[in-house]
């Protein structure tokens, strides 16, 4: 019963959060209702004993990401532009939010022990922890060892995107200085070609 | 908030910890939990709070832009490189039973190795772009400056030309 108060309390919340974040148009209230979302997310991601994700979610989602939205407030608007509700966009979530709902009647108990998931490399990981790698957070040795190659692409695709963000950021800001190079290159041919005619 | 006494004590008393609970997660990940990812947004976060109290040009001074770049490649270059000794070492890349002779200590090895590549790598993206977000402003105000003094400059030479 316990249980069920707590997550009936968390969904709950997180129904909320979502309905009342699509009706909001001030951006600075939509980034704290987004941070309020990942950390009821990660009390969630506890509730179902997954700490690391929990972990990464209120670090992730609540921390940084709020930050950096914040960052970015400053460069926008303060309110969002009131535009219609697009009908395709919609038509296309409501239909796909029907059949994932439909198809939770055939997703196995939740910590079912006979779940395909538990069943195939699983129980591998969970002994070999221990035995061979001895690390007791089997999440850190499937991570980086068991998954190392997964690992290792994460975070190239973390490095990639990082170069491409500054790239993009940092072409833009250049200008100015470039404009004061081109305003040199254009004197300095001035003053050649001024040298030039006097010669000639 | 630069001039608050208040938070600018409790973000120095804070900032530290922050920093020691990063490594805490960081090198702790193997018993509990936490790892690269969440100690590298940890270890970014003490950064990013330096400079949303002290301001972002004191925050690049103690922590400067090449540090983060260096840190982003850094990171992978140890991952990839940790994979890469274990090919020298005469095994598969990143089979870490290579690294040592005891098993479970190679394994230890080189999830430590690995971990610190990824945190180091996150950190660094993660400073990396609040700096490049949060500097966008200054740069506008200065790209908006060139913008006038360049039209003050081109009203003087055609009030130059007319007289």
């Amino acid at each position: 019963m316990g249980m069920f108060a707590v997550n009936a309390f968390l969904l709950l919340l997180l129904a909320i959060i979502a309905v009342v974040a699509l009706r909001v148009h001030r951006l600075f209230t939509l980034v704290i209702l987004s941070g309020a979302f990942s950390l009821t997310a990660a009390a969630q991601f506890v509730v179902l004993d997954a700490v690391d994700v929990a972990f990464t979610e209120a670090a992730v989602g609540a921390g940084i990401s709020t930050v950096l939205a914040l960052a970015t407030l400053s460069l926008v608007p303060r309110e969002e532009k009131p535009h219609a509700i697009a009908p395709l966009p919609a038509i296309i979530a409501v239909a796909t939010g029907a059949l994932l709902m439909v198809s939770i009647g055939d997703l196995p108990q939740f910590g079912a022990a006979d779940a395909p998931v538990h069943v195939h490399v699983a129980p591998d990981y969970i002994s070999g922890s221990a035995e061979k790698i001895g690390v007791p957070n089997v999440v850190t040795s499937v991570l980086a060892s068991y998954r190392g190659y997964d690992t290792l692409g994460e975070t190239v695709v973390i490095f990639t995107a990082a170069i491409a963000v500054l790239l993009i950021l940092a072409g833009w800001t250049r200008a100015p200085y470039r404009r004061e190079d081109e305003d040199q290159n254009r004197a300095s041919t001035r003053n050649i070609r001024d040298k030039q005619e006097d010669a000639g | 908030m630069q001039d608050d006494p208040v938070i600018r004590v409790v973000a120095k008393v804070l900032i530290p910890a922050i920093m020691l609970f990063a490594l805490y997660v960081q090198f702790h990940g193997d018993y509990g939990p936490g790892g690269g990812f969440q100690a590298g947004v940890i270890f970014a976060a003490a950064l990013v709070l330096n400079a949303v109290v002290f301001g972002l040009h004191r925050a690049r001074q103690v922590w400067p832009m090449r540090y983060n770049l260096m840190g982003v490649s850094a990171g992978v270059v140890l991952y990839g490189g940790t994979g890469v000794w274990s090919m020298l070492a005469g095994a598969n890349y990143l089979d870490y039973f290579a690294l040592k002779a005891d098993p479970k200590a190679a394994q230890h090895l080189g999830i430590l190795l690995v971990e610190f590549g990824v945190g180091l790598t996150v950190a660094s993206v993660m400073v990396a772009l609040f700096f490049a977000f949060a500097g966008r402003l200054t740069h506008i105000r200065l790209v908006a400056k060139t913008a006038a003094h360049e039209a003050a400059d081109t009203d003087a030479s055609r009030e130059g030309d007319a007289a």
